[in-house]
């Protein structure tokens, strides 16, 4: 036998649970014949996949550091000045250790236990605080995507609540925005009808139905302009006024809050979070407390527990989608939650001084850059900025200093053939300011034509003749900040204990360490959340993001300094439309809520011009994700529902009455394969078959793509579209609520319409695609490394065994807990997908048990309850993932069926209803070791209800959380030290 | 607690479980006051928030003139009938529960002066409402 010379150690053996013989174990539990047999009897046979995925051969762990070694040098990380709202910036090192690349950080889920994440509660809580108080505004909430959706969210809120909203349409935008923020509101906009005006907004009478405004400060040139007066007239007009807004600056200017604005948005990422090309970083939205059951995405709140201790939670949570469905009025989910810990962690760090120090030093920068060029005779626009200066010249003077520019490997913003823009930052030295003399010195006369760039870059080591540290003497402290007196800050934020005292490093690292201890993660133990696909975040696939070749570059340098970047992208859309049977891709969207909306206007603008502007309606099925109905009501769809059988399936007969009756008005289908209710449907080429026969697409929801991959392809099935959840199926991490990255697969006569960007060509076919959808070309580009090395590592048979045996998993906890809880929905053979739900309808009349009682014992056992009450109420939806392993499989199933142990001492009347070991659960150490002991049960009861728990056992922070306080008494922002 | 006081006698209910109280004013105007029903009090559980039109705003007959939050759901209101707010219950802003413990009286919502006392017509008695919830339970 010839010698194996290949390494030995195989990625999916890491990623996979099951071993071998575990899975012959599994099969036979199940009942199955082979594993192949099974997958035979779940996945329909007309829609199999009858080969293998067509993807590169799977590279080692090894091999693969060393590819991406090679393609990082395919990038240059050229000095950014180009600002635009992205900004290099200092990630502290115990930080960037200890966070964010810290899988007890980012493996964790959405804080839906409260109980078990107090810790990403309390940082989220911190960033609400930090965010209020820098905007001067009372209410923030735990972020949004970025700063372009934060505006367009920011819009569509004000249309719901301004008073001149009833019949004003227009949305009035200052021409001083960020060019991407404004295609963002547009893209956003003409769906719903707003029309969006871009103008001089100071020059503006606000006439013609101005129902809001929006402003950038400082502006995106760099302009610090006193807003009140405008305002105050916006008021008058009955407009509301949102100002996207940068929190460095806040450090020193008057906030939005204190000039009388109704909503501040921007972006955090400079607050520690590294550029990654694009992202992810976490954007802000603050606002008034009238509004704040109007504000879009997830705010953290403060109540109580069940011992009257201070708690957090996720408050308001019927605002959300999937309560509201269509009458939603933003369909975000994920929000960008590791980064919000990330930002909010760099102000505990550096607390109010520090900040003001970082701020302070930017602007004495920017005005001695401003300073020295006044002295070389360049025009800088404006008097009065924070950290950016527009600067003016002739366009060959202007093409001189872009020359010099690029011969240092220095990236300016360039705004016309005449005008240009340097935004200096937190890692700007005094030797950044002298380089930027020497570049801008260049052409300097009027005979600076062609040629004349060699000759400036030999002259570029001149000095300009004074030095940076020169002309600082000369300013004294109040003139660091080039900004009239009305406009500096005088109001103290970030006064709360919390951000002042962890400054040095021993205190951050403990702080971190007590908060990450405080919730429960993977590192710790399964999170089995159905549709939510908690598996591996493997090492390897994270390793790359916190090289700086990957995450200092700025998303906006020219495409050819991230030649790494564009061969990732290349390949992964390659890849992902391989394995989805579509032929073009978008990586533009920041979310699964955006891939769905993005996906719908794709759709939406198909229409249009094939001239069929009359489809507007789309069916969804019932049992559909609430996340569904909102997108489609953002892009102007009226929602009409699909009845579904008992087994979750869509009911093909009404499908059909529903789509012949609006054949002339059919935009589309969204469906979830397979179904929210985890199973495959048989009929579903008949559903689609049945859309596309009366003029409509077809929209594939991606959260269930795990049950797919390699198996069958939604292309092939019928669909038109599909999204595809990254940080489900392809392994990013879920960072306890974000980031997610939502690209969308389309087949190739939609792929024109694929979203473009206005700052960086990309996407579908100029005049034709989509505006922008998010505000980077790429969306969170750095993350997508993730996936693409997950893809890699897994190779085609990887990611198909992957897809197998997230299937047996399933099927393996489907068979054992039956018998405790029935298993609600099965395929026609018996077998579920990749996911199973549980029925505990029984359980409150039998016992009085609801499914939360089950949820927070659980937490007594170690475990992160599964998805409660989605899609049916009073169920749990389970999603083992392939990467958990037997014995964890085992462990669950273990405590689950002693739970049910525990419940039928209650129905028996061996417990009473009330007060039982359910009822009280989670057990807090301090409320088992209390000096008296009331309950009907004893202690150890309570905490080891299993043996293995006293060899390791994760003890809840808090106990059950008081909800209804909460919501009732809402406070949002860090509570005072005397309670907490 | 008795089926009587679930549902009071002198109510009138909807469908949509309202309930409306009629009273005559002077002048022969017609004032309905309106709450939620003991049944959609235990459907939202605790509740967290009301939203309610302003005093001197139009509500018209089956139409949507609020909503009601619980930590669970958020439901729409629908007006039993068409007329002029005349006064909102306001102490249920800082106060919520007082739908939970007390439906029918300090848990009341507005007051409409009727434009069309006809549309009173078209509600239940109490016996019908009971019905009709036995009949939705089926």
């Amino acid at each position: 036998m010839p010698i194996d010379l290949s390494s030995p150690d195989r990625f999916p053996a890491r990623h996979i649970g099951p071993r071998a013989d575990d899975v012959l174990r599994m099969l036979r539990v199940i009942g199955a014949p082979s594993l192949a047999a099974m997958i035979d009897d779940v996945v329909p046979p007309d829609i199999r996949l009858g080969r293998a995925l067509q993807l590169p051969p799977p590279a080692t762990e090894h091999e693969l550091l060393d590819e991406l070694q090679s393609l990082a040098a395919q990038n240059q990380v050229w000095r950014s000045f180009i600002g635009m709202g992205y900004y290099d910036c200092i990630t502290p090192p115990v930080i960037q250790r200890n966070i964010l690349e810290n899988p007890g950080w980012y493996t964790q889920y959405t804080p839906y236990q409260a109980e078990i994440s107090q810790g990403r509660l309390e940082a989220l809580l911190n960033y609400q605080t930090m965010v209020a108080d820098l905007t001067g505004l009372p209410i923030a909430n735990a972020s949004l995507l970025d700063e372009a959706t934060a505006a367009a969210e920011a819009m569509t809120m004000v249309h719901a609540v301004a008073p001149a909203a009833e019949s004003a349409r227009t949305f009035l935008v200052s021409d001083a925005c960020h060019p991407q923020t404004i295609d963002v509101v547009r893209t956003r906009a003409e769906p719903l009808g707003i029309e969006v005006a871009v103008a001089n907004v100071e020059a503006h009478d606000l006439r013609g139905g101005v129902f809001g405004v929006l402003l950038q400060y400082p502006a995106s040139d760099g302009a610090v302009t006193d807003h009140r007066a405008l305002i105050a007239r916006a008021h008058a007009a009955g407009a509301l006024v949102v100002m996207a807004t940068d929190l460095l600056a806040l450090a020193l200017l008057v906030p939005p809050g204190e000039l009388g604005a109704d909503v501040a948005v921007g972006s955090a990422q400079r607050f520690g979070v590294p550029m990654g090309y694009g992202g992810p970083h976490a954007a802000f939205f603050a606002t008034k407390e009238e509004w704040v059951r109007k504000m879009p995405g997830r705010l953290i709140g403060v109540s109580q527990d069940a011992h009257g201790h201070v708690a957090l939670r996720m408050a308001l949570q019927t605002r959300e989608q999937h309560i509201r469905r269509e009458r939603a009025t933003s369909n975000i989910c994920t929000a960008q939650v590791l980064l919000a810990v990330v930002a909010s962690m760099y102000a505990v760090y550096h607390g109010p001084a520090g900040l003001r120090a970082i701020a302070a030093r930017v602007a004495a920068l920017t005005t001695v850059l401003a300073r020295g060029l006044a002295r070389l005779g360049v025009t800088v626009k404006h008097a009065s900025y924070f950290d950016t200066l527009r600067v003016e010249g002739s366009a060959g003077q202007v093409a001189a200093w872009l020359r010099a520019a690029e011969a240092r490997r220095v990236n300016l913003r360039v705004i016309d053939a005449r005008t240009l823009s340097v935004s200096l930052d937190e890692t700007a030295r005094a030797d950044d300011v002298q380089a930027l003399w020497e570049i801008l010195r260049a052409g300097a006369g009027a005979g600076a034509g062609a040629g004349a760039g060699t000759a400036d870059a030999a002259r570029a080591g001149a000095a300009a003749g004074f030095t940076p540290a020169e002309i600082a003497r000369e300013l004294d402290a109040g003139a660091a900040l080039s900004a009239p007196a009305a406009l500096r800050r005088t109001t103290p934020y970030l006064t709360h204990p919390v951000f002042n005292r962890h400054h040095s490093e021993t205190e951050m690292l403990r702080y971190m360490r007590r908060l990450e201890a405080r919730d429960l993660s993977l590192t710790r133990s399964m999170i089995p959340l159905g549709s939510c696909t908690m598996k591996l975040n493997a090492t390897t696939e994270m390793v790359p993001i916190t090289w700086p070749a990957w995450n200092r570059l700025h998303p906006f340098a020219p495409p050819a300094q991230a030649g790494g970047y564009q061969v990732i992208f290349k390949q992964l859309e390659a890849m992902l439309a391989e394995i989805t049977g579509f032929a073009g891709v978008s990586l533009q969207p920041n979310a699964g809520s955006q891939g769905e909306y993005t996906g719908l206007l794709v759709i939406r603008r198909y229409h249009h011009s094939r001239g069929q502007t009359a489809r507007d309606v789309c069916l969804i099925p019932s049992s559909a994700h609430g996340t569904n109905p909102a997108s489609a009501a953002m892009v102007g769809y009226k929602v009409v529902v699909v009845a579904c059988d008992e087994r979750g399936n869509v009911d093909l007969g009404d499908l059909a009455r529903k789509a012949e009756e609006h054949r002339d008005r059919l935009a589309a289908l969204m469906v979830t394969y397979p179904s929210t209710h985890g199973v495959f449907e048989h009929e579903i080429k008949k559903i689609c078959a049945v859309v596309h026969q009366h003029g409509g697409q077809v929209y594939m929801d991606g959260a269930n793509m795990n049950a797919q991959v390699g198996l069958c392809r939604p292309g092939d099935i019928g669909a038109d579209v599909c999204h595809l959840n990254l940080h489900k199926t392809f392994c990013i991490p879920h960072g306890g609520g974000g980031p997610g990255m939502g690209p969308i697969a389309v087949a190739k006569h939609l792929a024109p319409f694929l979203p473009r960007h206005p700052v960086i060509e990309t996407g579908g076919e100029k005049g034709i695609g989509i505006g922008a959808v998010s505000a980077a070309p790429w969306g969170s580009a750095s993350i997508l490394l993730i996936s693409w090395a997950y893809i890699r590592l897994m190779g085609a048979d990887g990611l198909t065994e992957a897809t197998r045996i997230a299937i047996l998993n399933a099927n393996y906890i489907a068979k054992r807990l039956d018998a405790s809880y029935p298993v609600f929905y099965r395929g026609e053979k018996g077998f579920v997908a990749h996911e199973c739900i549980l029925d505990m309808r029984h359980l409150k009349k039998i016992a009085g048990v609801e499914v939360e009682d089950v949820a927070k014992r659980l937490i007594d056992y170690g475990f992160h309850a599964p998805t409660m009450s989605f899609p049916i109420p009073s169920t749990m939806m389970v999603e083992p993932t392939e990467s958990e392993p037997l014995a964890e499989l085992d462990r669950f199933c273990e405590a689950m069926i002693a739970i049910r142990a525990e419940i039928r001492e209650i129905e028996e009347g061996g417990a009473p209803r009330e007060g039982n070991v359910l009822k009280n659960a989670p057990h807090t150490a301090a409320a088992l070791l209390a000096g008296e002991w009331t309950a009907s049960y004893p202690r150890d009861k309570a905490a080891f209800p299993v043996p293995s728990l006293r060899d390791d056992k994760f003890w809840p922070p808090v106990g059950r959380l008081n909800n209804v306080l909460g919501d009732r008494k809402l406070f949002c922002s860090c509570p005072p030290v005397e309670d907490s | 607690m008795s089926a009587m006081s679930s549902y009071p006698d002198d109510l009138l209910y909807t469908k949509e479980h309202e309930w409306a109280r009629i009273e005559e004013k002077e002048g022969g105007v017609k004032i309905a006051t309106i709450g939620i029903t003991r049944f959609a009090v235990e459907q939202l559980g605790d509740v967290t928030q009301i939203d309610l039109p302003k005093e001197g705003e139009t509500v018209k007959q089956s139409e949507v003139f609020g909503s009601v939050e619980s930590v669970k759901a958020v439901s729409d209101l629908f007006a039993p009938f068409t007329g002029k707010v005349v006064k909102i219950n306001s102490p249920l802003g800082d106060s919520p529960e007082y739908v939970n413990e007390d439906p029918y009286d300090e848990g009341w919502m507005i007051q409409i002066a009727l434009s069309n006392p006809e549309e009173t017509k078209s509600l239940m008695d109490a016996d019908s409402y009971q019905a009709f919830l036995r009949e939705q339970a089926e």
